[in-house]
């Protein structure tokens, strides 16, 4: 352990993001304090505009804050990209037509230069954790949509980097296919001990995957609560009838609509 | 094979219609002649003699046909009165020109999308050197080539890759940017180069572009390749069968070289499609 004082992975302070558009500034996040400890699951929900996918860009320096400190394995968000510290998961699969999905497994392996030998192992190993074993070959249109995001996290988690950022994963995908995959990423993140950061905008995913749940609103995007879950890390799917479920459920449904009370 | 009805009416309707204007167009000639000699010629006489003139203003189908088979068959291939002959010094010519053509679109538009300055630089110049006749600038290509020592092969191919490179460009440009943000971010999180962008990304993501640029482009190579011969005094190539061709007024060996070019272009077009067809299979883009 590096560092003593604190075991906060991500740590964002008086954070704030202003986009100068043609029609005057866009305050897309202000002062967001946030901590994220190892091994923690953080949802990310609100409205479309909260700021929420803004500030998982953030983190992973897709986009800059303009004010507000923010930094990642101890490190400046830049520092942490270019030591591929995060993996990152997109709306989209996002999986190049052209390679296979062995292949686009092999594209971040290929690009941070692991050595062949290495790759082969790695992208086995990935494949069986998503359980798509036996798909390498496959090219991506030959794999339904939930199929595609599964190789899109094998992906992300290829060359081990211990934060997982996900942004909206399973937005695209039908209610069936993503009870399942809420279900092995909980599993997944039971083995793989990932720090994950999550963005959805559905509540029941949100408080089903996360041990914090960070509640958002709009105009300009802020959090507005923030909850500790009370659910064990084991959660099998019926879990979500529970009370203690519903009592979390309904706090978050609260934290929304006051959110969206005090807009202008 | 049910699509080969519809398409030999088409190809029988135009040999009707040509056969109609070539008799229009050559009984001038025939009634001047006859007007001359001072007899009446009839109908069936008429008709006769336009399919057969020995200079018709528009040479009928058959005509056509046997001057193409006697270019192409009718003596050896080394022979200076060889369709084969003059369609290779042509064929080399367009080939050169092309890959010139293709190597440099493909570079210019490499630096276009990396670099802002080119951005907004070359695409004018492209533009602008397209609107040019390329009649008009091929003997200046000509003349300097030779002032600094180059001749024959080497000029054509300029002239040539003149008019082929711009298609490239413009595709590539097109091709080399289709990749959205999401698949950029992508390679940004992996902090990837700009080398492994570009071959891991763009330049895959491109060649369907590529390829639709290609058929443009080599059809114009050969156009460029043509037009080159004209000005160096017509000694070898179809641009120089055209040329002798229309000095002599032998309207045949002219339709015979257009049809050689012709034939050359469809090769060139199909030879590229077969190309586009089995390496989009073998990337798995075409399903």
């Amino acid at each position: 352990m590096k560092d003593t004082t604190t075991s906060a992975v991500i740590e964002a302070r008086g954070l704030g993001l202003t986009f100068e558009t043609n029609d005057g500034p866009v305050r897309a996040l202000t002062d967001v304090d946030l901590s994220i400890g190892k091994g923690e699951f953080v949802s990310f929900i609100g409205p479309s505009g909260c700021g929420k996918t803004t500030f998982l860009r953030c983190v992973a320096a897709l986009e800059h804050p303009t004010t507000g400190t923010l930094s990642v394995n101890g490190m400046s968000a830049d520092a942490a990209r270019q030591a591929r510290a995060y993996g990152y998961v997109f709306q989209a699969a996002g999986l190049y037509p052209w390679r296979t999905i062995a292949g686009n497994i092999r594209l971040p392996l290929e690009i941070m230069g692991f050595s062949r030998a290495d790759q082969e192992e790695r992208i086995e190993r990935v494949l069986s954790l998503v359980d798509l074993e036996g798909f390498g070959k496959k090219y991506p249109w030959q794999l339904s949509g939930g199929m595609q995001q599964r190789a899109s996290i094998a992906r992300a988690l290829a060359f081990d980097a211990d934060i997982l950022l996900m942004d909206e994963p399973f937005g695209a995908l039908d209610e069936i296919v993503r009870d399942r995959l809420n279900e092995e990423l909980l599993k997944l993140w039971a083995r793989t001990e990932k720090t994950i950061g999550f963005v959805t905008h559905s509540i029941p995913e949100a408080v089903y995957l996360s041990t914090r749940i960070v509640v958002m609103s709009p105009r300009p995007g802020r959090i507005t609560d923030v909850i500790e879950s009370t659910l064990p890390r084991e959660r099998p799917l019926d879990i979500r009838d529970t009370p203690e479920f519903i009592a979390i459920a309904h706090r978050v449904r609260e934290g929304l609509r006051a959110g969206h009370g005090d807009e202008v | 094979m049910r699509s080969i009805l519809p398409i030999l009416t088409v190809l029988l309707a135009i040999v009707a219609v040509w056969y109609a204007a070539a008799v229009w167009m050559n009984s001038t000639w025939t009634y001047d002649q006859a007007a001359r000699a001072g007899v009446e010629v009839t109908f069936g006489e008429v008709v006769a003699d336009t399919l057969a003139q020995e200079r018709p203003v528009l040479p009928a189908p058959h005509q056509v046909a046997k001057g193409l088979w006697d270019g192409l068959f009718g003596q050896k291939v080394t022979s200076k009165r060889s369709l084969v002959y003059h369609g290779w010094i042509t064929l080399s010519a367009t080939l050169l020109g092309f890959a010139i053509g293709t190597v440099m679109g493909i570079a210019l538009a490499v630096g276009i999308v990396h670099n802002r300055a080119m951005d907004m630089s070359v695409m004018p110049w492209a533009i602008a050197s397209q609107t040019i006749p390329i009649l008009a600038i091929a003997p200046m290509i000509i003349v300097v080539m030779n002032a600094l020592g180059l001749q024959g092969l080497v000029p054509k191919s300029i002239i040539s890759a003149y008019l082929s490179f711009f298609p490239v460009v413009v595709g590539m440009v097109k091709g080399l940017r289709s990749p959205d943000a999401m698949q950029l971010d992508l390679l940004r999180t992996y902090n990837a180069s700009a080398a492994d962008v570009l071959l891991k990304l763009r330049l895959p993501a491109s060649l369907p572009y590529l390829f639709a640029s290609l058929k443009v482009g080599v059809a114009a190579s050969l156009v460029g390749a043509i037009v080159g011969e004209l000005p160096t005094g017509a000694v070898a190539g179809l641009g120089a069968r055209l040329l002798s061709g229309s000095y002599y007024g032998q309207t045949v060996l002219i339709w015979a070289a257009l049809f050689a070019a012709a034939i050359v272009a469809a090769g060139l077009v199909m030879l590229i499609g077969l190309i586009e067809r089995i390496s989009l299979r073998r990337m798995g883009l075409a399903r």
